[in-house]
């Protein structure tokens, strides 16, 4: 420790003093982005044709509906609870809403005799369906206590088969849901276009979400109950918050976001099958858990959730475009979750 | 100054010399000397944040002291961990029990190495050694029962035998009785002195005076990370000591009472709780500017009453508030109707640790800063908060801080805060004081008897008795589930509130 005077001496060793620390700190801090980019940074390295403009707006398109699934799913993991059936009420929504909107001329119609359709009111219908399906996960997790992951898990199981048998019924059997009215797969395939600029609806839609839920989780009274809840339950409740009501409403909410993305979902992708949205919990919840959520509730931000959702489609996407064996994928997503939670956590242990 | 140090270790067990410990911008310990005799009983005392707790931490090799020496036995030693600690011979008991609920009180106290025969564990000796060190401590429980049907104090005590059956030398005891009744106390010195006679030595960590005379032999007191004073304890008085501790004249330890009960505020009637075993038939009245205390040994029930009254616990009878008969279904409804209740469990059922000081403010009152479309008004919350934390002499570096990096005092601060923003007729405290330190204590008191004096009903459920006398107007004693009696706090005694408190058992 020097004693000099010279304030400009001084500043610089306190600053070179802090630095290591800090960017350590910062490391530690910012893990995630900073993973992000590496992975990045290895991808552009081998293949430098990476950085386009086609490529960052199909990763974009991409992330689209699974953003909408996890700010959903991510609701829940806040109020302290997890949901293991999204990805089957996502296919319900997709299936129901396929069916409901083939096109007028398309031969294999579920509904031969059905008259053609406002578009909003299918999306509408399935976000209401899976909307009283969450809102019973809701309920049974509120009022009886049981452990979201038992509660959802067998929800996922009800709904598959609830899916299954609206999807499996004469005239056609189970065959896969296609022909989609060109009004419907606008919706989702849709976009502006500024000279090379393309803007796809989906990524609206997004970006919409993602302000909707962005106000509501910091700005509104449902914010502040849902993170009273999900960090101190019991405390929620002394504070005159009603916590079962909380806790439905969170689960309603999710499933609005989980019907609205399975009919995108079914309209990007041009059909629908019972088993469409297989899986898709998992990337969620995955999404979710690397942007920085925890399963003991009460903490995280819309913001993890987008980057979460980000660094999973730019790796799937980037590791592809690489050439990347899809196997050694998994392997690597499998990895980068587990790592990015436990870089993470350091910061909630305390240190000594 | 070898020789004498040389002397001086036959007569102390540990000797702890100019221990220094510097966290980013606080200097928590500089250079604090701790000597305990052999088979003494050593207080060491402070406010919370006095450096007490990293002292013992330094000690067990939680925290690596930056500077000075820790000497146990004439030997110098330098502990790794808490198990190197237990190996050594010093073991401590903590304050927030760790102990496997779901298992036997014997598994508790071998875990981690099991006496086996071949492959398998020992079961009859481990029966017959805890059995063994249980008639030693004079401890009446069968080892085989599940740790989690055993009452607080019960635990407290295997925790002791277990520390025993280490054979330790020196037991820390961090704030034993804070959740244990008189008697239990009562019970517990009389194993403190049973492990004092077989010469093993004890750092007691209490807040309570009391004690200190009943049980220990000397005191160490610290304040801001620095010693104090080590004084035996015959020779110094309680006063002396919370002067020394808080660093002014505290002369008195309640501030003058200047608030005047007026007229009845709220009308309790018969009421019982729902699902029973917990009060029955309790009536009593509050008056304006009235702070009531409750009285009770464990298990009295007092908690229940203040929670039947929040509608927190499901309650028949009669509540009237200011004339008007209340029927709250829900904390919601109570605190619209003017409760406030703060609960006994701060960490468990008050804070929000993650959440910040602004969270934590508002929380209970969040009705009242809505805008349209359920958006908040947050200039509001920021307002309100600042309120809080002046009002409430809240010490934090800034109000983005989140709760749980405040100590215990500021945090039960900003709950009553958080209360009075919803603006109560009537206040439940409940054990406001518990773990907080004498400072802190005093602007509690202070703040409910200017509470009393604006007119606002108070009902505060303790079990410090110097507390309960010190401060309230009238106190309603409890037993067993039923109402032993109300007596006038100038009139009562030490003894009528015993007395009554064992009425029903």
């Amino acid at each position: 420790m020097s004693e000099k005077v010279n304030k400009h001496g001084k500043k610089r060793v306190n600053f070179s003093n802090i630095t290591k620390k800090d960017f350590l700190d910062f490391l530690m801090n910012n893990a995630i982005i900073i993973v992000l980019f590496a992975l990045m940074v290895v991808i552009v390295a081998i293949e430098p044709r990476f950085v386009s403009l086609t490529n960052f707006t199909n990763i974009l398109t991409q992330a689209s509906t699974r953003t909408i699934f996890a700010l959903g799913v991510g609701t829940i993991i806040v109020a302290k609870g997890t949901d293991l059936s999204l990805g089957r009420q996502v296919g319900l929504a997709a299936v129901i809403s396929a069916s409901l909107l083939q096109a007028p001329d398309y031969l294999y119609k579920m509904y031969p005799d059905m008259p053609t359709l406002w578009v909003i009111v299918p999306i509408v219908l399935v976000m209401i369906v899976t909307a009283f399906f969450s809102g019973i996960n809701g309920f049974v997790v509120a009022k009886f206590k049981v452990d979201p992951f038992i509660a959802t898990l067998g929800m996922m199981v009800v709904v598959y088969g609830v899916t299954s048998i609206y999807y499996d019924r004469p005239p056609y059997g189970a065959q896969p849901i296609g022909g989609l009215d060109p009004r419907f797969a606008k919706v989702a395939q849709g976009y502006f276009k500024f000279g090379e600029v393309i803007i796809p609806f989906l990524v609206l839609y997004a970006i919409i979400a993602v302000v909707f839920m962005w106000f509501l989780w910091n700005k509104t009274r449902f914010g502040k109950n849902l993170f009273a809840v999900g960090g101190n339950a019991e405390a929620a409740a002394v504070s005159g918050v009603n916590v079962a009501k909380m806790i439905i409403l969170v689960y309603v909410l999710a499933g609005l976001l989980y019907g609205l993305g399975g009919a995108l979902e079914a309209a990007r992708i041009g059909s629908a099958t019972n088993n469409t949205g297989n899986g898709y919990e998992l990337d969620a919840i995955s999404a979710c858990i690397v942007g920085g959520l925890s399963f003991s509730g009460g903490i995280g931000s819309i913001a993890g959730i987008v980057t979460g959702v980000l660094i999973f489609q730019v790796i799937a996407y980037g590791l592809s475009f690489i050439g990347v064996n899809p196997y050694l994928q998994f392997i690597i997503k499998g990895l980068i979750i587990v790592t990015a939670v436990a870089i993470d956590n350091r910061k909630y242990i305390k240190r000594k | 100054m070898q020789e004498n140090s040389l002397k001086e270790n036959t007569a102390y067990l540990l000797e702890m010399n100019e221990v220094s410990k510097e966290f980013p911008g606080v200097k928590a310990l500089d250079g604090v000397t701790l000597k305990v005799g052999k088979g003494s009983v050593h207080a060491l005392m402070g406010e919370n944040g006095a450096g007490k707790s990293t002292l013992m931490k330094c000690l067990f090799g939680i925290y690596h002291m930056d500077s000075g020496s820790i000497r146990l036995n004439g030997s110098d030693v330098n502990f790794t961990s808490s198990k190197h600690a237990l190996d050594n011979g010093v073991s401590m008991v903590h304050q927030e029990l760790n102990q496997v609920r779901s298992t036997r009180v014997m598994d508790n106290i071998w875990l981690g190495r099991f006496p086996k025969k071949g492959l398998f564990v020992d079961e009859d000796k481990m029966y017959s050694d805890t059995l063994a060190i249980f008639k030693d401590l004079d401890i009446k429980l069968d080892p085989r029962t599940k740790v989690s049907s055993l009452q607080v104090s019960e635990c407290q005590m295997v925790e002791i035998a277990k520390a025993v059956s280490y054979n330790s030398k020196l037991i820390v005891m961090d704030e034993p009785t804070s959740s244990l009744t008189e008697k239990e106390v009562g019970h517990l010195f009389n194993i403190i002195r049973a492990i004092k006679e077989k010469g093993v030595s004890v750092i007691y960590i209490s807040h309570k005076m009391e004690e200190l005379e009943q049980i220990c032999d000397e005191v160490t007191i610290m304040r801001d990370g620095k010693w104090i004073a080590t004084k035996k304890v015959s020779e110094i008085s309680t006063d002396e000591i919370i002067s020394l501790m808080v660093g002014r004249d505290l002369t008195h330890r309640f501030p003058p009472k200047t608030n005047t009960p007026k007229d009845v505020i709220l009308k309790v009637e018969n009421l019982t709780a729902v699902y029973q075993p917990s009060i029955k038939d309790v009536s009593f009245e509050l008056k304006k500017g009235e702070i009531l205390g409750i009285a009770g040994l464990v298990g009295a029930r007092r908690t229940d009453v203040v929670e039947s009254i929040f509608a927190e616990r499901q309650a028949t009878g009669k509540i009237t508030l200011n004339g008007k008969e209340m029927n709250n279904k829900s904390p919601r409804d109570a605190i619209k109707n003017g409760f406030a209740l703060v609960t006994e469990e701060r960490r468990a059922t008050g804070i929000f640790a993650n959440q910040d000081i602004y969270f934590n403010s508002v929380i209970a009152n969040i009705d009242r800063y809505v805008k349209s479309f359920s958006i908040l008004d947050e200039n509001k919350i920021i307002e309100d908060t600042r309120w809080v934390v002046s009002s409430m002499n809240v010490k934090t570096p800034n109000n983005k801080t989140r709760i749980m990096s405040l100590s215990g005092g500021n945090q039960q601060k900003v709950i009553i805060g958080r209360w009075l923003l919803t603006e109560p007729e009537v206040l439940l405290l409940d054990e406001p004081t518990r773990g907080i330190d004498v400072g802190a204590k005093y602007d509690i008191y202070q703040l409910m008897i200017d509470l009393a004096e604006k007119g606002k009903g108070i009902i505060m459920v303790s079990s410090e008795m110097p507390e309960l006398l010190g401060i309230t107007d009238r106190i309603l004693v409890m037993s067993n589930g039923k109402l032993a009696g109300i007596v006038n706090t100038k009139e009562t005694s030490q003894e009528e509130i015993l007395r009554l408190s064992s009425k029903y058992l």
